[in-house]
């Protein structure tokens, strides 16, 4: 059975399940009590599970990922919330340093199974330090997983398989998301880490995108085939560790592919997708060059206008599957 | 009548009534305008502060520097911004403080040593030890002031920088607006110390805290912080206690305190403490406070205007303002 949830409301059913089922689990962040997480996405779960085990911290961003790093080493399972993703920068040192390399650099001998929360993207009008999309900087480091959901039903599996994960993950959601309904299968389900799912069947041209950025692929996709263009959209979901077979094998069959993230350019996503593509078989089934959409490298600005254009949108995204169909080797 | 006003003049404190009364009307504006639909983002209201933010600055020079907070519109405004240039900031407007591209959070105007806003919470607060630094090396007759809430005084940057500032003499005047929230969570719950100010002890430097909704005592508190600072006894920590009386942003359900509280806060309105003992001093008369208000309507009517003339930023430049 399932039923229409937003992704906030599944998110937060994810959380509800976990925690009923296992007493190791806890929440905790800035404001995810009483006033239910700066998005509402916790909203609820202070007033059924109380303080112990739904907690607001100061605001204090580098011992929320130290309080995360240190109980999972020692039995518990938290799930620790960043209330933007901006501000994981002040989460860096435990993160990247400790978090991720502890099982490594103690022989293998420890875990340290925590999801780290937290919003990403650009769209609200917030400017430049309340719209990050860091994501790529948790995939440069060893030791971190980096899970990125773009529908209700993918961020409740991905969620539950990520709090059942041994390691650390970060887990990257989207403001714009938050709103947006799907249908979600009830009861406890989990999807597997490292699964990309492709989308939509197409024959002409691949669109690699994640987060919501596979949102507009779909839409931009359901306006080409109005136009005869058939695309295939491939949806990674899980950013490290990589199901790259899932792309590679769309590219061999479409032999165009266009990769689309919000993210800045330089030092995107995209480049480390476009590198694996040149390196597999896909490479000799190429009929054109990898293209790339992704966000400007610029801060997120304020005005309205000037946002929309740094991020690609709807009609960016349909250009640029166009262009690559007519274009030829 | 020293005792009651430190050494502010009549006109000066006419002058600082003003102010006052100028973020309050524009903060009213901007939620007004916001309610409407014509603003895109967030923003953060400072009603109810007005005393610290005005007293803070009166007490500092033009040459002196802040570094503010994202409840910043007061500050900027205190430091001598216009509010035509602010509130085309607030629309996204080219003709605004940052041409559009910083909004509410990110508001500065670098002329009257404003060196901006911060969408981090305390993210001022370590670069204000650098400014300290720079007056200091470059032997300038300045002292930097730094806002920040309560809830920043939770960062670690914060104790970094109050440590650092302390060992070497800087002039950094810290100032916490203890509005008793961050966002949900209450001063009370996120921390074990009563006065924020008692946190200078750990660092070898002075503390104090002040009634925030009584701008000369923050004057007088700031002012002597800032000789102290000017004649190289180094940084302080004032604390001025206040209240926000709107919630913490445009999506704030308020579930964390009581109507009752709020309204015994808006009984120490600090303008009209202000203005109610300059009456009772005679140094300004109802109708005089009815021209102040006059003045201050006019000149929020003249800057909305402004800003909803002002044109959109160019979307050809939008790559600009970056090196790299
Ligand atoms: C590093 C960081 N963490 C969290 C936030 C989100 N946030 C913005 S304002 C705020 C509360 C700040 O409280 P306080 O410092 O007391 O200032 P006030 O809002 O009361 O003026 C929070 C949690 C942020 N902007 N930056
Ligand atoms: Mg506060």
């Amino acid at each position: 059975m399932s039923r229409e949830l937003t992704y906030a409301e599944a998110i937060r059913e994810a959380i509800d399940l976990a925690m009923a089922r296992d007493e190791r689990v806890f929440l905790f962040g800035e404001d995810v009590g009483v006033y239910g997480g700066a998005f509402g996405v916790t909203e609820g779960l202070y007033q059924k599970y109380g303080p112990e085990r739904v907690r607001d911290t100061p605001i204090s961003e580098a011992v929320i990922a130290g309080v995360a790093t240190g109980a999972a080493l020692t039995g518990m399972r938290p799930i620790a919330e960043i209330q933007f993703m901006d501000f994981i920068t002040l989460s860096m040192e435990q993160l990247v340093l400790q978090a991720a390399k502890l099982r490594f650099m103690l022989g293998g001998k420890v875990a340290v199974p925590f999801v780290l929360r937290t919003p990403a993207g650009a769209g609200t009008g917030a400017a430049a330090q309340h719209s990050e999309s860091l994501e790529n900087w948790f995939v440069h480091v060893p030791g971190l997983k980096v899970v990125m959901p773009s529908t209700p039903a993918d961020a409740k599996g991905l969620l539950l398989g990520a709090i059942e994960d041994p390691n650390p993950v970060i887990f990257v959601e989207h403001k714009l998301l938050y709103r947006v309904k799907g249908e979600v299968p009830e009861g406890y389900y989990t999807l597997p880490l490292s699964r990309s799912q492709v989308k939509r069947r197409g024959r002409d041209v691949t669109v690699v995108a994640t987060s919501l950025m596979v949102q507009r692929a779909l839409e931009a996709a359901a306006q080409l085939a109005a136009e005869g263009i058939e695309v295939e959209v491939v949806d990674p979901c899980t950013l490290k560790p990589l199901d790259s077979d899932p792309i590679v094998r769309s590219v061999v069959k479409t032999g165009r592919v266009l990769i689309v993230h919000e993210a800045c350019k330089t030092g995107g996503f995209g480049g480390e997708v476009a590198a694996l593509i040149a390196e597999s078989e896909a490479f000799d089934f190429l009929d054109a060059p990898i293209r790339r959409l992704a966000g400007l490298d610029i801060p997120v600005p304020y005005n309205r206008e000037l946002e929309r254009r740094m991020v690609p949108q709807v009609d960016d995204i349909a250009a640029a599957a166009r262009r690559l169909v007519r274009e030829a080797c | 009548m020293s005792e009651l006003f430190a050494d502010l003049t009549p006109e000066r404190l006419r002058e600082l009534l003003h102010q006052m009364l100028l973020i309050r009307a524009f903060e009213e504006s901007a939620e007004q305008l916001y309610l409407q639909g014509l603003i895109h983002g967030t923003m953060h209201l400072s009603i109810g502060q007005e005393g610290s933010a005005v007293g803070a600055c009166a007490a500092l020079r033009p040459t002196d520097y802040i570094l503010s907070t994202h409840r910043g519109h007061g500050h900027c405004i205190a430091k001598g911004a216009r509010a035509d240039q602010m509130m085309a900031e607030f629309f996204g407007k080219e003709s605004g403080y940052c041409r559009g591209r910083g909004g509410s959070m990110h508001m500065a105007d670098v002329e009257t040593g404003n060196l901006g806003a911060n969408g981090i919470v305390a993210g001022g607060v370590p670069m204000a030890a650098g400014v300290g630094l720079s007056i200091q090396m470059q032997r300038q007759d300045r002292v930097v002031l730094v806002f920040f809430g309560d809830g920043a005084s939770n960062e670690g940057a914060f104790h970094e920088s109050l440590n650092l500032a302390a060992i070497w003499n800087l002039p950094v005047l810290y100032f916490c607006e203890n509005n008793q929230y961050a966002m949900s969570m209450s001063i009370a719950r996120a921390s074990k110390v009563d006065r924020i100010s008692d946190r200078a002890a750990g660092y070898g430097m002075a503390g104090v805290t002040v009634d925030g909704n009584d701008l000369v005592a923050v004057y007088r508190e700031t002012q002597a912080a800032a000789e102290r600072a000017r004649g190289g006894g180094g940084p302080t920590l004032i604390e001025a206690r206040t209240y926000r009386w709107k919630g913490h942003s445009k999506s704030d359900k308020q579930r964390y305190r009581t109507k009752e509280e709020v309204k015994e806060w808006q009984d120490r309105d600090p303008i009209a403490r202000l203005a109610r003992r300059m009456i009772e001093a005679g140094l300004l008369s109802e109708a005089g406070l009815g021209d102040v208000q006059a003045r201050v309507d006019a000149e929020m009517a003249a800057a909305i205007e402004f800003a909803k003339n002002s044109a959109e930023p160019d979307p050809a430049t939008i790559l600009e303002g970056v090196y790299a």
